[in-house]
């Protein structure tokens, strides 16, 4: 069939299904599914993200084709095609010059922000289709929108506001605008509980009555319980709720791809819906909580750090400087580094990296260690880690290497505390007990860099792996002590 | 298309979405956080039928303000996933 028939094809009526459309959206959506199965592995990633590229560019190029109005018949209608290019245009500089800049260490707000702009662009979307429906094919020639439509309509606007207000919320934790520490209101429980009621309650009567005052309160309720749910979890917490809201921000264009009968638009929202929630189980797991108990909040708080320091007795440890670090590590065999937040905070991972090949150098064997939930996003030490160009093959997830710090001589932590303690697998008592953790006591010796022994990590308990004989606490600011670190081995071969 | 086709598309889709995602290496999370939230942008094809459409002024440019945030996600999503991904390198041998 030649192109013109496909195009006369394509300028066919709005209400009537366009065979070629469809097809063209259906083909959007596998490209979609490959580009996440680019992911499997690095070397198939970057395919993959272009294949990402190719389907949107057929969704959008689809849609313009058959949507923007013609003049006669024939044409595309240049002013309304002109205004459309330049939203796209300011769009793509913004999102441009946004991904060049950003510092990896920052990923997980940016990551946040994007979330926050696809819930207000289906919030924005859900509007316009409420306002016009008969531009979007949903109602009656009377302006009656059909009831199904409302149904996944007042969805899909509830799911947006709730995912623009949680990102935004997370986005100021993340970015420091905000306190990670949870806030906490008094009876919150009832507060959000009656609120999602009263969506799903508005939402049903929505389908008896298309009132504006019935959508614009959703919309109103949705943007409030978006806030209220995120501001009581704390900053450890991070990596789930970032996971939940990218379920969330796919659910909310499932539900638009409903409203339009659009299947690339349903496809790649159960896909970002599913790969979230997968996400925010891996998180859940990897920190032994229950997903409910992550969103209900409230831990890692200033009350359990006070409750945990109060009965703190000091026990004597062994301070260690950066020559002393240098000389055991040069002496080992096997070294594994143990990477974590405190390591992006104080932006270390370059000199750590200069710091493994000098070691290599010397005939040592480096590995690093990545536990689940090192960092404020899934994966955020891996990619700090690619930054300062530490090769995929040296970097093992926990259940791929603990077995081996019962034969390494030197365990290095940097930046890391609860995902390296022990208490998690013997006192039923603490707080992280069940979580799954790097066995780095076992090594030989335990290198531990961290700022002063006053802090305690995330969770507010106190780590037995300071105060074992075969352990060096490194104090100081993780950088400027890989830095030394550098510097003492570079000197020792002289 | 009718509700029953679509849901099923919808379903058949959430489990290549779990299939497909488990498939993902962890160390990959990141850029696939990044990946999907350029994806779940697709959204633009509503804004874009809201942009095209005559009929309300209103909706027309709340249909505008959608393309630029979602182009803000896709141009932004799909470069700083590509920005990740060519970090990603094997020992040199």
């Amino acid at each position: 069939m030649d192109f013109q028939l496909i195009l006369a094809a394509a300028t066919g009526d709005h209400g009537a299904v366009n065979p070629w459309a469809a097809i063209a959206y259906l083909v959007s959506g596998v490209f979609f599914i490959l580009a996440l199965r680019g992911l499997s592995s690095p070397a198939s990633s970057q395919r993959g993200n272009r294949f990402g590229m190719i389907g949107m560019t057929i969704a959008v190029v689809t849609t313009l084709l058959t949507h923007v109005p013609r003049v006669d018949g024939g044409a595309l209608d240049g002013v309304a095609l002109i205004e459309i290019l330049a939203a796209i245009g300011v769009g793509a500089v913004i999102g441009i010059v946004m991904a060049r800049r950003i510092a990896m260490t920052a990923m997980p707000q940016l990551v946040a922000a994007f979330h926050s702009l696809v819930g207000l662009a289906a919030v924005a979307v859900a509007a316009a289709a409420y306002l016009n429906p008969q531009a979007f094919g949903i109602a009656d020639a009377a302006g009656q929108i059909y009831t199904v439509s409302r149904i996944e309509m007042g969805l899909g606007i509830a799911i947006g506001a709730i995912t623009f207000s949680g990102s935004v919320i997370a986005f100021l934790k993340l970015n420091g605008n905000m306190s990670g520490a949870p806030i906490m209101l008094p009876a919150r429980h009832v507060i959000n509980l009656g609120t999602l009621a009263a969506i799903i309650g508005l939402v049903a009567y929505f389908t008896f009555d298309q009132s504006p005052w019935v959508f614009w309160t959703v919309t109103a309720l949705s943007f409030a319980i978006g806030f209220l749910l995120i501001i009581p979890i704390g900053g450890a917490d991070m990596p789930v709720v970032v996971s939940m809201l990218n379920s969330y921000s796919g659910w909310a264009a499932a539900a638009m791809g409903f409203t339009l009968g659009n299947s690339a638009m349903i496809i790649t929202g159960a896909l970002v819906g599913s790969s979230g929630a997968i996400l925010s189980y891996i998180m859940c797991r990897a920190m032994n909580r229950s997903f409910i108990s992550v969103i209900a909040g409230g831990f890692g708080g200033d009350d359990a750090a006070a409750g945990a320091g109060g009965a703190k007795e000091q026990r004597p440890w062994k301070p260690g400087s950066a020559e002393d670090a240098a000389f055991l590590m040069t002496q080992a065999e096997n070294v594994i580094i143990v990477p974590g937040y405190g390591m992006a905070v104080a932006q270390a991972q370059h000199a750590l990296r200069e710091m493994a090949d000098l070691l290599k150098a010397e005939g040592v064997n480096v590995k690093y260690a990545i536990h689940p939930v090192a960092g404020r996003m899934p994966g955020h030490m891996n990619v700090l880690l690619a930054e300062a160009n530490v090769p995929y093959d040296e970097v093992f997830e926990l259940e791929d290497i603990n077995g081996e710090f019962a034969q390494c001589d030197v365990a290095f932590v940097i930046g890391a505390n609860d995902v390296t303690n022990p208490a998690a697998k013997t006192d039923k008592s603490s707080p992280i007990y069940g979580m799954p953790v790097l066995d780095v006591e076992k090594a030989k010796t335990v290198l531990f860099v961290k700022r002063s022994m006053g802090g305690v990590g995330y969770a507010g308990v106190d780590n037995d792996v300071f105060y074992m004989d075969q352990t060096m606490m490194l104090l100081g600011d993780a950088k400027k002590m890989a830095d030394d670190i550098v510097k003492a081995i570079g000197g020792s071969g002289h | 298309m009718d509700f029953i086709a679509i849901f099923s598309i919808f379903v058949l889709a959430c489990f290549v979405g779990y299939f497909v995602v488990w498939s993902v290496t962890p160390a990959l999370h990141t850029p696939l956080m990044s990946v999907t939230n350029a994806i779940s942008s697709v959204i633009i094809v509503g804004a874009l039928i809201a942009a095209a459409a005559a009929g309300s002024a209103t909706s027309k440019w709340l249909g505008l303000a959608a393309v630029v945030m979602a182009s803000i996600n896709i141009f932004g999503g799909f470069a700083v996933t590509a920005r990740m991904l060519a970090m990603y390198k094997k020992k040199e041998r």
